[in-house]
């Protein structure tokens, strides 16, 4: 379980304040899948690195299964956006994979075991000594997620995995999360700036405000759990959703600190 | 073959355009080619070789080792820490500006004459574009890279090791190299100072003594050890960073 409460941060340089968080709350629950979405610059990153503990807040918590966060949690796995930078060329997609579990002490049999079953649930198998500048765009994307699916994390963070990688590939790649969650009961929070991919892919949907951000407004995703690229974008439900996430970003937009900056 | 070609061409007209044109050479200090040849058969037999090459050999070895220990650690030091790089930076700039053969005499009232002093000065000069180059390396270590690592647990040696030096190893590798150039010029240097063999000597005797083709038979042999180092160097280069030379190409073809 993640909670985040009245998370704030301000950037400082010299006599220079930047507001990037005012004041975040939210919970995801166990097992839950939830999207974040936000307007550009909403300050979608520098919660999501105070999240995996790699930047301090000015105020505010964030606890992780009940444990404060101080420093990069040992129940958490990351997938950047940028698949090229957060992959290390230097090493093949087996040694990508399997490096993080090396400093878990995991023994040499099971990360073995860890790194095949992984890569064959990303659909992967044969891969592993190719270097991950050899595979398509969207081939190192699932690495990544192999890396994270590896790990074995309670909770899974995924900031804008799919922003670059080409349509259809997306398409996959978004069941694939999805098929990934239901088999493995991760807690996955799940950050985009595609309304729809959002929609399609949480149970809840977390929308932010411009920077300085606040939550702006949460729906919960009443789709089926049986989910499919095809119906489910035709279900006149999704489009009233989607509608609904569409015009509560642009709501956000035009009043910067949301609904709560007035006072 | 065609790649040998190359390599060889050039190298075997120049032999060929100085043997013609110093055939019949009557001039003292520039001897035909045909009797430096002759004369580095006679010169650098096996005795020789491991009388004044090898020590040569050790000493530039033992030098560029420190130097590359050295340069890389203390790089990492300076590259991760902004405060040390900001204090220590002006300095380094002045060192790096001191031509090493300069200070020979320097190390020498230090060190003495011997193996140590040599060592040193091959150290001192080969240091710099080490260092230099790993603090660039590291500074420029991708910032994604290093959260990834971080968020998945890794830090401390294991960041440094696993992450921040192959990251920073393809600029490295670049200073490593202008330092092993830089390691042959002192080594010789170091030599011609104070010394009772070594390459650097030896040529200095031969000239001292008029033995002009074997002097310049020395000079000959000093420049294939060159070619020879620096071979070896690209060939441990090339494997080491394999990854680096087909990440470049995959990004030219995209």
């Amino acid at each position: 379980m993640l909670e985040v409460s009245s998370l704030n941060k301000v950037y400082r340089s010299g006599a220079r304040e930047v507001e990037a968080l005012r004041d975040l709350t939210f919970t995801v629950d166990s097992g839950e899948l939830v999207c974040l979405v936000g307007p550009s610059g909403c300050g979608k990153t520098t919660l999501l690195r105070c999240i995996a503990g790699l930047l301090e807040p000015s105020g505010g918590k964030v606890r992780l299964d009940g444990r404060e966060v101080s420093g990069p949690p040992p129940g958490l796995a990351m997938v950047f956006q940028e698949y090229g930078r957060s992959l290390f060329p230097w090493m093949s997609v087996r040694d990508n994979v399997e490096l993080p579990l090396k400093q878990k002490k995991i023994t040499r049999h099971r990360r073995a075991t860890l790194v095949e079953q992984a890569l064959d649930a990303v659909g992967l198998a044969g891969t592993e000594s190719a270097y991950p500048w050899q595979l398509s765009g969207g081939m190192q994307q699932r690495v990544a997620i192999a890396r994270a699916v590896a790990y074995e994390p309670s909770t899974l963070l995924m900031d804008e995995p799919f922003a670059a990688v080409d349509a259809q590939t997306r398409a996959d790649l978004e069941d694939l999360v999805r098929a990934l969650w239901q088999r493995l009961e991760v807690t996955v929070l799940f950050i985009t700036h595609d309304i729809d991919e959002a929609v399609y892919l949480g149970q809840r949907v977390l929308m932010l405000s411009s920077s300085p951000t606040v939550v702006q407004d949460e729906i919960t995703v009443d789709l089926p759990a049986a989910r499919d690229q095809l119906h489910t974008r035709a279900d006149p439900r999704f489009t009233e959703l989607r509608t609904h996430v569409y015009e509560q970003i642009q709501a956000a937009k035009l009043q910067p600190g949301g609904a709560n900056a007035s006072s | 073959m065609k790649r040998v070609a190359y390599v060889l061409g050039l190298p075997l007209v120049l032999f060929a355009a100085w043997y013609v044109l110093s055939a019949g050479s009557e001039s003292f200090y520039a001897p035909p080619l045909s009797k430096i040849l002759e004369s580095f058969g006679k010169t650098w037999t096996l005795d020789r070789l491991t009388a004044d090459v090898v020590p040569s050999l050790l000493r530039l070895t033992a030098g560029y080792a420190v130097a590359a220990v050295l340069g890389v650690a203390v790089g990492v030091t300076i590259g991760l820490n902004r405060w040390v790089r900001a204090t220590v930076e002006p300095v380094l700039e002045f060192f790096r500006a001191v031509p090493p053969p300069v200070l020979v005499p320097v190390i020498i009232l230090f060190a003495g004459i011997g193996d140590g002093m040599k060592v040193i000065v091959i150290a001192f000069g080969c240091v710099w574009p080490v260092l230099l180059n790993t603090v660039e390396g590291v500074r420029a270590v991708d910032s994604i890279q290093i959260d990834t690592a971080r968020a998945y647990g890794i830090g401390g040696p294991a960041l440094i090791g696993r992450v921040i030096l192959p990251a920073a190893s393809p600029q490295i590798a670049a200073g490593l190299r202008q330092a092993l150039s830089i390691a042959i010029i002192l080594m010789v240097i170091s030599e011609m100072f104070a010394a009772s063999n070594g390459l650097g000597f030896t040529i200095v005797q031969f000239q001292r003594s008029f033995a002009i083709p074997e002097m310049w038979s020395g000079i000959i042999l000093l420049g294939l050890l060159g070619f020879v180092l620096s071979l070896l160097f690209r060939l441990a280069e090339g494997r080491a960073l394999r990854w680096y030379h087909g990440l470049r190409e995959a990004q030219r073809r995209s």
